[in-house]
């Protein structure tokens, strides 16, 4: 498949950004994922950072105006492949509904599903991170099923708490630490999204395929 | 070890930030006025990047527990050491029970205290820098209290008084356009240049937020989440510009109309509320040229005060 129209150009004095015009797609994301992973690591680049359908390099603007950084860009998307990139697999146990999940019965109520239904698509359904971001280990998932999609709530919550699963307009993510949120919250995880002792200390990294698995006892 | 009496509005431990982790969501941190983080260091002998204490208005009260040299820059405050006066831009010498005090603030918002040695709280993720929304690094993830004990490092062998000018603050901040620039309307743009733009009372460590007339976006179209980084001025949908600092989340989706040079992030580091910015054009190579200046000034004192 042929990728679509790449841009290239600098963002301020440090960091030089390769951004695809085209919907956000998975075979798009992967040959970004291949193309950070080329890059990891070099000395002379601070950071790689994926977005959606993105990628933003930053350098020491003493050492480099960017030019080189651009052309390097430029030159290894030109050859970039997706298929070379082997992700990686995570299961995350969900407590759902109850005192874990406050909101699922409003996300039953606006899907017009039954709150074990919401349960048995959120949990038979394979999800990718395309990039993280946020917070320190929050993931951009990719594969809520369409039949979930719930607008954000009108009052967003002063306190979402860690570790919390939730649904916000045609996304699905988990809060790593506790913080301000308008998603709905359906369910808990006990797993440390972001641990600043493990390395890595995320959970998850771009690419990695999730499932979540629900818990016993969830109308506890 | 230095010991916090009263902690100031926030009092953080703060060095020159986190790198290499930004794709784990995990954000830079560090001094917001980093020019005034190296000079501290530097005044007291210490390399560039070791980390002190940022210090937001005052007032704020500690007690030296070993002999030493401090360093106070950025925000010029009344500052007193068992009541004989402090100079900022200096280093003295403290001696093991003496209090630093800080009063009134006369100019800027952030005072930068450097110590020989550093303050020596564990590195967490390469970096001492306070994550104050994530809750790790500088002292127990948080902004120091009242009867907090901070490890200094080892004492550095030092010399007499030597003092370094502070920069001059002025409310020009040098900014390139940005990726989105060209989807503004030209008044839009107009104003970004022209028009005194005002610091709220809601900014912080993540980022300054400013009021001024309301910048129209002419495009329609909804962004990609990107990554962003401090400079980086986003226009949300209500057209009152937010300049990112190091603080900010690592990636975002508003437009981005300009980024603020590098040389330039310190001056809104110590803008008040209130105070009246003006974005200034200018070009990548006056941007480098600047930042190699900033750099410069600082070399010049090392030459001049130790000779190499």
């Amino acid at each position: 498949m042929k990728p679509g129209e790449a841009r290239f150009y600098l963002l301020g004095e440090r960091a030089a950004v390769l951004a695809v015009d085209a919907p956000a797609e998975l075979a798009c994301q992967r040959r970004i994922w291949w193309l950070a992973n080329q890059l990891r690591g070099r000395t002379e680049l601070t950071d790689v950072v994926p977005g959606m359908n993105n990628l933003t390099v930053v350098f020491d603007p003493l050492a480099s105006d960017g030019t080189t950084v651009l052309a390097e860009l430029e030159q290894l998307w030109s050859g970039a492949d997706e298929a070379s990139f082997t992700p990686r697999e995570v299961l995350i146990p969900v407590r759902y509904g109850g005192a874990d999940g406050p909101d699922l019965d409003d996300v039953a109520r606006h899907t017009g599903l039954s709150p074990d239904e919401v349960i048995a698509r959120h949990s038979g359904a394979d999800y990718i991170v395309f990039f993280l971001g946020f917070q320190p280990g929050f993931a951009y998932l990719g594969g809520l099923p369409e039949a979930l999609a719930t607008p954000r709530r009108a009052e967003p919550r002063l306190a979402v708490p860690a570790g919390s699963v939730a649904i916000g307009g045609s996304q699905t993510g988990i809060y790593p630490a506790a913080a301000p949120g308008g998603w709905h919250l359906i369910g808990r995880t006990a797993l440390a999204l972001f641990d600043p002792r493990r390395d890595p200390p995320t959970l998850l990294l771009p690419g990695d395929r999730v499932r979540f698995a629900p818990e016993e006892a969830h109308h506890a | 070890m230095l010991e916090i009496l009263r902690p100031g509005v926030q009092t953080t431990v703060q060095d020159l930030g986190r790198h290499g982790l930004r794709h784990l969501g995990i954000g830079q941190g560090g001094a917001l006025d980093m020019p005034a983080l190296r000079m501290a260091n530097r005044l007291v002998g210490n390399p560039e990047g070791a980390a002190g204490l940022e210090i937001v208005l005052g007032p704020v009260q500690l007690r030296f527990l070993r002999d030493g040299w401090l360093a106070l820059t950025g925000a010029d405050f009344d500052a007193t050491l068992d009541g004989a006066p402090v100079w900022c831009g200096w280093r003295q010498a403290m001696r093991a029970g003496q209090v630093l005090q800080l009063r009134g603030c006369h100019h800027g918002m952030r005072a930068y205290l450097a110590v020989d040695g550093g303050i020596a709280v564990p590195e967490v993720l390469g970096a001492r820098a306070t994550d104050l929304a994530a809750g790790f690094g500088g002292f127990a993830g948080r902004a120091l209290q009242a009867g907090d004990r901070l490890p200094q490092g080892a004492a550095v062998a030092l010399e007499g008084r030597a003092g370094s000018r502070p920069p001059q603050w002025t409310p020009e901040i040098r900014a390139l356009p940005g990726p989105e620039y060209d989807e503004f309307s030209a008044a839009a743009q107009d104003a970004l240049w022209t028009r005194p733009w005002s610091v709220t009372p809601q900014s912080n460590r993540m980022g300054y937020r400013l009021a001024g007339p309301a910048l129209e976006r002419t495009a329609r179209h909804e962004l990609l989440s990107h990554g962003v980084l401090p400079g980086v001025v986003q226009v949300p949908p209500g057209g009152q510009p937010i300049v990112l600092l190091a603080d900010a989340q690592t990636s975002g989706g508003y437009p981005r109309i300009a980024t603020v040079i590098e040389a330039d992030l310190w001056k809104l580091a110590q803008a008040r509320p209130g105070a009246e910015l003006h974005f200034v054009p200018t070009t990548l190579a006056e941007a480098r040229h600047a930042l190699r200046q900033q750099r410069y000034h600082l070399n010049r004192f090392n030459w001049s005060a130790y000779g190499h």
